[in-house]
């Protein structure tokens, strides 16, 4: 009877809990991430699901998650060398939920849901707007030299670089491709920065503008016909996609949820995209990328330059579009107004929404929310665009 | 598909660059962006020459109506924030009318971008 109840006892996480003080820090630090989802709602449909992740993996004796078989899967002199099979046969429960993110499945469905639900109608009526989604990629490029100084490799430096273009999925995708052993600091940094938008941006906008640059108010947008809305996810997909083939997955799967919301006859499927498809991609996104920050590779200096780096990615990436947008300012003879720059930076609709606020506080009666849009849905395909050259450099 | 899986399979492999060639990567990543979005900005600028709607003559009517209104806020047309064409607005804050049109947008579940206001009257 002692024998079986020394077992029980062995077998249990409270046993084994003293063997690791890293998954003690970071069940911790899922609970403060559960608090700032749900309590400070940050980014709570993914901060969340990846906290809990986090739970799940830490716990002791939970063997849901296997480090060592990704390892496995990753070492070319490994008999289960990128084999499904082996991970399908002996994983637990979040290994085989992340196959979807190792397969690079759950952050382009994701961009299929972002499509059916995004309005390019403010692009395609102010086309000019896509040189500030680009603009705002500057963080992008910054943080990749810092993190080249900093010692990290060329594949990692492209996926800590991305977190610049403040767009969850695509920085998942990349990193995945390029880094799999970042996945967890990357996706848990970019989420994290992206629902502080509000505070990071704002201080940058104001420095880099006038009060009388934040006072322009922009002129009405041209009306967009619904056959230029149609056409526009197709002829983006066969011309981006012949320039640059590897952000078919990303900007495809976002065009087709572009082209299911406007084309008009497939209203069941643009509704599945947006709502059930994407909550359960997001629930299966969340929870497998939690999964990841196991303890013993989470707690590192290097998780700590992530962080830092990917703040400074947003910065520079604000700074990016705002500065462009002062320049299309004088250029316009004070048409635009810079604070729409900072709405480059993907974060759709947050940081249009910024821009907005920003721009009313400035002069109550601006209306700045439609304009922004624009660039913000260009930073969309913007941040694409730059993870798919990193890719097609790195991988 | 077939794209995503293959990198999938593909091992990954480490490149270790100098500061020198990370800011080469740099300068061409930042210039494939903005070539890119130039390339579609084209793309667009084309597309909505050949399928947008045409400019309409400017109609004499809808020149604005300088008669100073009461309250002191002018009766006349002016370009509604965001949506389609003109607006005449009278007797209402510039403010409240762009509310007014922001709650009708969300009510109807239709882009402000996409209604067209004619006029917004303050009814006493």
């Amino acid at each position: 009877m002692l024998e079986i109840l020394q077992r029980i006892w062995e077998s249990s996480g409270f046993y084994q809990a003293g063997g690791s003080w890293q998954g003690l820090v970071m069940i911790v630090i899922a609970c403060v991430l559960l608090y700032l989802g749900i309590v400070k709602k940050f980014e709570p449909l993914l901060l969340v699901g990846i906290a809990f992740g986090t739970l799940l993996t830490n716990l002791p004796g939970a063997d849901i998650y296997h480090m060592e078989m990704w390892d496995a899967f990753l070492d070319p002199n490994n008999a289960a060398y990128h084999s499904y099979g082996t991970i399908l046969a002996n994983g637990g429960f979040l290994d085989i939920l992340y196959i979807g993110v190792k397969a690079g499945i759950y952050p382009s469905l994701i961009f299929l849901g972002v499509g059916a639900m995004t309005d390019f109608g403010p692009l395609l009526s102010n086309p000019k707007s896509l040189f500030l989604g680009a603009a705002a990629q500057l963080g992008v490029y910054m943080a990749f030299i810092l993190a080249i100084v900093l010692g990290f490799s060329g594949n990692e430096a492209a996926a800590i670089g991305i977190i610049g273009g403040a767009d969850g999925p695509t920085a998942i995708w990349l990193t995945n491709q390029l880094a799999p052993h970042l996945l967890g600091a990357i996706a848990i940094a970019a989420y994290s920065y992206m629902a502080l938008i509000p505070l990071i941006q704002p201080p940058i906008m104001r420095a880099l503008t006038t009060k009388k640059e934040r006072e322009i108010k922009m002129e009405q947008l041209r009306t967009v016909t619904k056959r230029e809305k149609i056409i526009f996810p197709i002829v983006v997909t066969i011309f981006t996609v012949l320039l640059l083939p590897s952000v078919a997955p990303l900007l495809g799967m976002l065009m087709l949820g572009n082209l299911f919301k406007e084309c008009g006859v497939v209203d069941r499927l643009s509704d599945t995209a947006q709502n059930a498809l994407m909550n359960i991609i997001t629930i299966f996104l969340g929870i497998s990328v939690g999964a990841t920050t196991v303890g013993e590779r989470f707690l590192t200096p290097e998780t700590l330059y992530i962080v830092g780096l990917g703040l400074l990615a947003f910065c520079f990436s604000t700074a990016g579009g705002v500065l462009l947008g002062k320049l299309m300012c004088v250029i316009t003879k004070g048409k635009i107004n810079p604070l729409i720059g900072s709405a480059g930076v993907s974060a759709v609709p947050m940081a249009a929404r910024v821009s907005q606020v920003e721009g009313q506080k400035a002069n109550p009666s601006n209306f700045l929310l439609m304009h922004a849009m624009g660039p913000n849905v260009a930073g969309v395909i913007g941040s694409a665009v730059a993870a798919g050259f990193l890719l097609a450099i790195f991988g | 598909m077939m794209n995503l899986l293959l990198s999938a399979e593909a091992a990954i492999e480490e490149v270790d660059l100098s500061i020198g060639q990370g800011l080469s990567y740099s300068l061409l990543g930042i210039a494939v962006v903005f070539a890119m979005l130039l390339a579609l900005m084209v793309v667009i600028k084309i597309m909505g020459a050949l399928l947008g709607d045409k400019p309409k003559k400017a109609d004499a009517a809808a020149k604005v109506d300088t008669a100073p209104a009461q309250g002191g806020i002018p009766a006349g047309k002016v370009p509604a924030p965001g949506s389609l064409g003109d607006i005449a607005i009278h007797d209402v804050p510039e403010k409240t009318a762009a509310m007014i049109m922001a709650i009708v947008a969300d009510e109807m579940n239709t882009p402000l971008n996409e209604l067209r206001f004619k006029s917004i009257k303050r009814v006493d």
